[in-house]
């Protein structure tokens, strides 16, 4: 059942034609998802909770050079981005998926037990970069375990169920290391160890309770996948990975018209519609919604299909930018921002995830993750790189109305451009 | 912490796939791991909690009084970083004896400047979410102004006549996603004028406009007698310059290369600084000072590593912090002579960031 509706995505019509059973499959979460869930919650808690006060633990450490630390950070996002790719890929090569994630939950753990020691500005640095490089490598063999212990007509679903358990680690871990510091002050080591507490249990359950592919029967038709994928006929895998390859330049397009939270909150801040002490919070509000709307979103795009609801996402996020630039401000504004936000990532994060699995072959899929996870990451580096110099030289609004213009004609580019892989790929 | 770590009564749709006996293990570690980290960090919390308790209530090492106002006569005002009641409160010692009995202000501050009837204070207020805020007391300690600051307190200047006041914080993304950190400097006058954020202000160097939207500016130092002008350091593209600022025409132009945190000496005529040994921002930073009229530059003998703006004692003496072990809660103030042959020597005990105010 698995394989056959994952592997003949047929439109949706087609689909019903051939399996009449197949829109009325009954949706099953896989434990595997759940666990893989917890697994990123209890990750989430851990490097929120240390990404909240890094800057104060920094700055108390390093004082000025915080600045050329700042530009080694930003040189760890983009590297973490590259290894992505190189992690989906050895997760492909050896169908050993769960092995490279424990490698990268791993190596942040190993990062936390290192905050605990570190001092001087090279210790700092070189424990950040080791984080960070093992974010980028656990995201895309986990997306992959996702993708194939989920239903296939449910997979943006169980991916929202993914991405509701990870955002709640998201909001968490923030507002328990404020509580900590607010109980000890100067309690960063606390905070540490907290963190490395959240770590251990996410690693101990990644490798305790989770399947490894090899030994999973979840899916019992995982062994059968790859020689039916040679199988299946050439031009197929062709018009597929064309697909794909449209679907990452359309992924890229948007992605450099995605300028960041922390801009849309600026230009709030700008206008005085919140008070400056309330921005890490307003995170913590996007995190909520993306939370709340990643399993119904999931199974809109389940059910109306994935490419159309990833592009309405963007059409919160143009929203978002409009609102941003209108001339009233104040409470509504910033809420109205920070709702279309979570919904944002809500309609694209997850649903980016599925449509990647539905147009990649199996042997290809945490490569083709991992691939489009870089796309979007380095895109939205470039875009915010590119908006602070826009806000330079033509002042907040204009840029964000440029922007805003820019992401207009990119959605209409981007669905012309997925209006062929639609055919191919529309949810059952 | 988790439901499922009960693996008797484990749901059977969260049941793996290896035999009983197999899983049962597992979750029997798990469940173990659990625990044993659950029970290890809560106890380090405990504890931090109660010596962090016991530590703010335990007896200053140094002899400190409350004040009630700013001293009439010649004072030094600095963060009072000694342990116990009073830790990183704002505090005075009379000039002429620096190392006597301190007064404490009642007001916690990261960082602090005063002037003769005027203190700036910049301080962290660990609430949810954690925030930051500068006040302005005036010569009873009362609060005379206050604001949200957008980052974290790093310097505080105010200039002579207690007319304007600097402030330099860092910005830092907000979340995991966003890198970076950047400085956000403000110059207010005390009438209420905005003077704005100095990255605004054209960046000019030999008569051209520097356009490089990565720059950073700190650390001001108000030139004395000059209502309009003062010095800061600026960055951009891994360099460091020192600006010289006009509040008029909104601009900061470069007038040297590698000098950072300035900090002009009373007469006007000298520029003390942290000078980078590497030339870049991370390494190593000595003491040095320029001669503004002939543009020479002496390096001092201190071979610590120099975090702090410099602050004159005197026409001839600068004053700073330098951590005093490698908890970063404590330090000391050192006092050196800008003669190249000099040593420095110990100032006031467990204090940091010092303003002296001679009049």
């Amino acid at each position: 059942m698995y394989l056959s509706m994952s592997d003949r995505t047929g439109g949706q019509k087609d689909s019903q034609a051939e399996m009449p059973a197949a829109a009325a499959t009954a949706f099953r979460l896989s434990p595997v998802i759940i666990w893989l869930g917890i697994v990123s919650m209890m990750t989430d808690i851990s490097s929120e909770s240390v990404a909240a006060i890094l800057p104060l633990y920094v700055t108390g450490f390093l004082g000025l050079s915080t600045i050329a630390f700042g530009i080694i950070d930003g040189i760890n996002q983009g590297a973490s981005a590259i290894v992505r790719i190189a992690a989906g890929w050895v997760s492909d090569r050896t169908g050993q998926p769960k092995r490279v994630a424990v490698a990268g939950y791993g190596l942040s753990m190993v990062a936390r037990v290192g905050f605990l020691f570190a001092g001087g500005f090279w210790a700092i640095a070189g424990i950040v970069t080791g984080d960070r490089i093992g974010k980028g490598i656990r995201t895309a063999p986990r997306d992959a375990m996702i993708s194939e212990a989920a239903q296939p007509e449910h997979l943006a679903r169980s991916f929202g169920v993914h991405r509701m358990l990870d955002s709640i680690g998201a909001a968490t871990g923030p507002l328990l290391a404020f509580l900590v510091l607010v109980m000890i002050p100067n309690g960063f080591s606390t905070v540490f160890i907290v963190s490395l507490a959240f770590s251990v249990i996410g690693v101990a359950v990644l490798v305790l309770i989770v399947p490894g592919r090899r030994r999973g029967t979840v899916n019992p038709d995982a062994a059968a996948r790859r020689p039916r994928f040679r199988w299946s006929q050439l031009r197929w895998a062709t018009v597929k990975e064309q697909g794909l390859s449209r679907l990452l330049l359309t992924a890229g397009l948007l992605g450099l018209l995605t300028i960041g939270d922390g801009f849309i909150y600026l230009i709030l801040h700008d206008r005085g519609s919140f008070a400056v002490q309330w921005f890490p919070l307003l995170y913590v509000g996007t995190n909520v919604v993306f939370l709340l709307f990643a399993i119904p979103i999931g199974k809109l795009a389940d059910r109306w299909g994935r490419i159309p609801v990833f592009l309405a996402g963007h059409l919160a996020l143009l929203a978002c930018y409009v609102l941003a630039a209108m001339p009233f401000g104040g409470l509504g504004a910033t809420l109205g921002c920070l709702l279309l936000l979570g919904i944002f990532y809500a309609a694209t994060d997850g649903v980016l995830a599925a449509i990647v699995s539905r147009l990649t072959r199996a042997e290809h899929l945490a490569t083709a993750l991992g691939t489009a996870q870089t796309v979007v990451a380095l895109s939205r580096m470039a875009a915010a790189t590119g908006f602070g110099v826009l806000w330079f030289m033509l002042g907040p609004v204009t840029a964000m109305v440029c922007v805003a213009g820019l992401l207009a004609a990119a959605l209409i580019v981007g669905a012309a451009l997925l209006g062929g892989a639609r055919r191919w790929t529309a949810a059952p | 912490m988790l439901p499922e770590s009960n693996p008797v009564s484990l749901p059977t749709a969260l049941a793996t796939e290896l035999p009983d006996s197999g899983m049962r293990r597992r979750w029997l570690i798990l469940l173990a791991i659990v625990v044993l980290v659950a029970a290890g960090s809560a106890v380090y919390a405990v504890s931090a909690f109660q010596s962090a308790r016991s530590s703010q209530e335990a007896d200053s090492p140094v002899d400190t009084v409350a004040a009630d106002a700013l001293p009439a006569a010649p004072f030094v005002m600095f963060r009072n970083t000694a342990p116990g009641q009073g830790f990183g409160q704002a505090a005075t010692v009379l000039l002429a004896d620096p190392t006597g009995q301190r007064a404490l202000s009642g007001h916690a501050c990261d960082r602090v400047y005063a002037v003769v009837n005027r203190v700036s204070c910049l301080r962290t207020k660990n609430e949810i979410p954690i925030n930051f805020e500068a006040t302005v007391y005036n010569a009873s300690l009362d609060t005379d102004e206050s604001w949200a600051l957008g980052g974290i307190p790093s310097r505080t200047r105010i200039s002579a006549d207690g007319s304007l006041l600097a402030s330099t914080v860092f910005v830092s993304g907000h979340s995991y996603a966003t890198a970076g950190f950047s400085t956000e400097t403000i110059i207010r006058g005390r009438d209420g004028t905005d003077h704005g954020n100095l990255e605004e202000f054209a960046l000019i160097s030999g008569g051209g406009r520097i356009k490089a939207t990565d720059r950073n500016i700190w650390g001001v130092t108000f030139v004395p007698g000059q209502p309009d002008a003062f010095y800061a350091t600026a960055s951009s593209q891994g360099n460091i310059w020192l600006v010289r600022g006009s509040l008029k025409d909104r601009t900061l132009t470069v007038t040297a290369s590698g000098i950072e945190c300035p900090s002009i000496s009373p007469d006007g005529t000298r520029i003390a600084y942290k000078k980078s040994v590497t030339g870049t921002l991370a390494g190593h930073r000595n003491i040095a000072v320029l001669n503004i009229a002939s543009g020479t530059e002496t390096v001092l003998t201190e071979q610590r590593d120099i975090d702090d703006q410099l602050e004159w004692l005197d026409a001839s003496t600068v004053v700073y912090g330098v951590p005093r072990d490698e908890s970063g809660q404590d330090s000391d103030i050192w006092s050196l002579a800008i003669d190249p042959a000099a040593q420095p020597s110990l100032f006031i005990e467990h204090a940091w960031s010092p303003a002296v105010v001679r009049q």
